[in-house]
């Protein structure tokens, strides 16, 4: 494969999509697939096949458009969205390429949340079809990869990255540039890449999104950082509770190794590079990236005390490089455009775009994809369509159970890495979940504490057994037995969860309990002293509704 | 001397069941990851996609094909969620218990579950027809609240829906 190859498989792969004169994108990510989206990709084609559309139509599936929430999504290529399609809605469809829209199925596209999101990231999402490598090299595919492996030096590379103010969007927000740097200077036999795509945060789907969406932008940023940061051998550790994402990435990792994209002496140069997936097995610790190792070398997926950083002895004790799913996904456009370009964007000190994935609470669900330092008023009420049912705003829940409930007050704040961290809440993996007044806080707050309880590993008693005993106390609140002296002890086992234990879940498990506490006081009050839940939900009638 | 006893030692074990073709699935992963210890995740991956769940044999013979103690199997087994010691009922029911369903009424929907089946979450009906299990998150929650029925993802339940599919099974009982 050289520079001229791939473009002129881009140029073949344009002019064959030049060919029809219509195009209808069917969503096949998985939250309309959920929604049967094969089966109305299968009715359109079997339309399709009956019928002799002037200058061509092609029925194409494509990965996420965002709007998950009203799913299963169909486009056309004359900017037409159409929301809740059904199988039977396909003729309808093809017969109104050429005139008006089916007007009952239409989805505004100039409202918030298509108009005011910036598509980096996710600029492919809904446009290619994630299982032909043709369709991303038509869209500039691999042409980073191959500037970087033609015109740039690993440093030159580095500098890029670092000039571009990427940081790992996994949630700590570690400046990229600089990981790669450590990496590259470290000394070792051998070294690894790895992709985080652990997506344990449990109101969050950004990653697997991507995976299944653009997957070959992921295995781009990938090739990038390997040849910046010299390793060989990369994996991707992802989640075996996403058998699609899973799929994509296999098919990609072929099709990549079929075009010498991946393997030996990539692009003529003496780079080689190949990927292996491993699958994950459900353990949220894996998120951390030295229990991620651990899982990786096929091992119970405990964290270890750093420094030594993964960067200088990780995978196999070999210096190692990893990132996040999102944080690989940015590299191709910053190699392409420069990193001023991508400086650009966001606030000083966060730059560029971040996805979030909206869901809880709020109108419309899905994923959106928008410059830091935009406000959470607008991701809420402007993309998001504010709160459904007339209920009132009282929490959004950012970076999951590592992350904190932020109140009505904070609305107006920018959304970055600092700005989060002050508020006691952290930016994470990018989950926002939205609630309203029906949701009671200390609940949310056992949920959480519920979570990192049983997802503690065991290996540092801080964690283990201080998970429990605030499991305890915050249960003991929400059925009304607490006393005062509980609480405090609440307040006391966050200080010291926070300061002793051995990795971040354990540091951060007191998060949800301390933010609750600080900013619903009143909420936790309630409970103790008046035996009462405001919201309705602890009173012991958690049936369902009629 | 010392080395024949190595050998023998480390001879390769055969499979429980020699006859079950569904061990050369087995075979085949650890081979492609050359039998080392590091193949440990993946195989047993490779045994619960084939037979559903690992019992003591199967994780007797991934262990000792790959050296691995036994203990060590077993805690890699037990530590992660997703592998599962005990065979499913004939049909599953996953609740999705993420940040984004639980807020919208995944617990209520396990309560009307309970009340249905008279089974909690991590059971099988006595009969061995419904699983009732939870997960950590979907990645649905676009969706919330999200059942997994079987292998089919179903969004924005509510307890009457979960009722009617459930009620489906019923009568299947062979």
């Amino acid at each position: 494969m050289s520079p001229e190859e791939l473009e002129q498989i881009a140029e073949e792969e344009r002019e064959r999509q030049a060919g029809f004169k219509h195009k209808v994108h069917v969503c096949v990510a998985a939250g309309c697939q959920s929604c049967q989206s094969d089966s109305v990709k299968s009715a359109l084609e079997q339309e399709l096949s009956k019928r002799d559309i002037p200058g061509g139509c092609q029925v194409k599936g494509v990965g996420c458009m965002g709007l998950c929430a009203e799913g299963p999504l169909v486009s056309t290529n004359r900017n037409v969205l159409y929301q809740k399609v059904g199988a039977q809605d396909s003729s309808a469809i093809l017969d109104s390429l050429e005139g008006d829209p089916v007007a009952n199925l239409v989805c505004p596209t100039d409202v918030p949340f298509f108009q005011s999101q910036k598509k980096i990231v996710l600029e492919n999402s809904g446009n290619i079809d994630p299982e032909r490598i043709e369709d991303y090299i038509a869209a500039s595919g691999y042409t980073a990869l191959m500037q970087v492996l033609t015109e740039m030096s690993p440093g030159q590379v580095i500098e890029e990255v670092s000039r571009s103010g990427l940081r790992g969007r996994g949630g700590a927000g570690y400046p990229t540039g600089l990981k790669w740097s450590t990496v590259a200077k470290a000394s070792g036999e051998r070294k690894y890449v790895i992709c985080n795509a652990d997506e344990g945060d449990p109101g969050a789907f950004m990653d697997r999104s991507v995976l299944e969406s653009d997957p070959h932008r992921v295995l781009e940023g990938m090739l990038i950082g390997a040849y910046a940061v010299g390793a060989s051998e990369g994996f991707i550790y992802v989640r075996a509770e996403y058998p699609l994402a899973i799929k994509r990435l296999r098919i990609a990792i072929k099709q990549a190794e079929r075009l010498g994209i991946l393997g030996n002496n990539i692009c003529g140069t003496r780079f080689s590079f190949r990927i292996d997936l491993r699958l994950g097995a459900g353990a949220f610790v894996c998120g951390e990236e030295t229990a991620l190792i651990s899982s990786v070398e096929g091992k119970r997926g405990t964290p270890r005390p750093r420094p030594p950083y993964p960067a200088q002895e990780g995978l196999f004790g070999e210096p190692t490089l990893i990132n996040n799913v999102e944080t690989y996904a940015n590299i191709p456009p910053i190699i392409r455009f420069g990193g001023d370009w991508y400086a650009q964007i966001g606030t000083e000190k966060s730059k560029g775009t971040k996805v979030f994935a909206l869901a809880g609470r709020v109108k419309n669900t899905g994923l959106v994809e928008v410059p830091m330092g935009i406000t959470l008023r607008q991701i809420v009420y402007d993309i998001g369509g504010g709160i459904p049912d007339g209920k009132k705003y009282k929490a959004v829940q950012t970076g999951g159970p590592s992350g904190g409930c932020l109140p009505e007050e904070f609305l107006d704040m920018p959304v970055d890495y600092e700005n989060l961290a002050k508020a006691g809440s952290i930016m994470g993996s990018g989950g926002m979940i939205v609630m309203d007044e029906s949701s009671c806080m200390v609940d949310v707050a056992k949920y959480f504490m519920d979570f990192c309880m049983s997802e503690s590993c065991g290996k540092c008693v801080p964690c283990r057994v201080g998970t429990y005993q605030m499991n305890r106390i915050l249960e003991s609140i929400t059925r009304y037995e607490a006393s005062e002296r509980e609480v405090a002890e609440l307040q006391e086992l966050t200080d010291l969860l926070k300061n002793t234990s051995l990795c971040g879940l354990g540091q951060s498990a007191p998060n949800p309990v301390i933010s609750t506490m600080r900013y619903f006081p009143e909420e936790y009050k309630a409970h103790v002293e008046e035996k009462n839940c405001p919201a309705g939900v602890c009173n012991g009638d958690h049936e369902e509704q009629p | 001397m010392a080395t024949t006893s190595i050998g023998a030692q480390f001879a390769k074990p055969t499979p429980p069941n020699a006859t079950d073709k569904r061990w050369k699935l087995v075979d085949a992963t650890m081979r492609r990851l050359g039998h080392h210890p590091r193949a440990l995740i993946e195989s047993l991956h490779t045994v619960q996609e084939t037979f559903g769940y690992l019992d003591e044999e199967a994780l007797r013979y991934v262990a000792a094909s790959l050296r691995v103690p036994l203990s060590k199997a077993y805690g890699v087994a037990t530590f992660y969620h997703f592998f599962t010691l005990k065979p499913a009922g004939e049909h599953t029911c996953v609740v999705c218990m993420g940040t984004a369903c639980y807020i919208k009424g995944a617990p209520q929907l396990l309560s009307s579950l309970k009340k249905e089946l008279g089974v909690g979450p991590g059971q099988t009906t006595p009969d061995g027809q419904v699983s009732v299990l939870t997960a950590r998150c979907l990645g649905s929650c676009g969706l919330a609240p999200a059942v997994v029925y079987d292998k089919d993802v179903a969004g924005k339940v509510t307890a009457q829906e979960l009722r009617d599919r459930i009620a489906k099974w019923k009568p299947h009982v062979s």
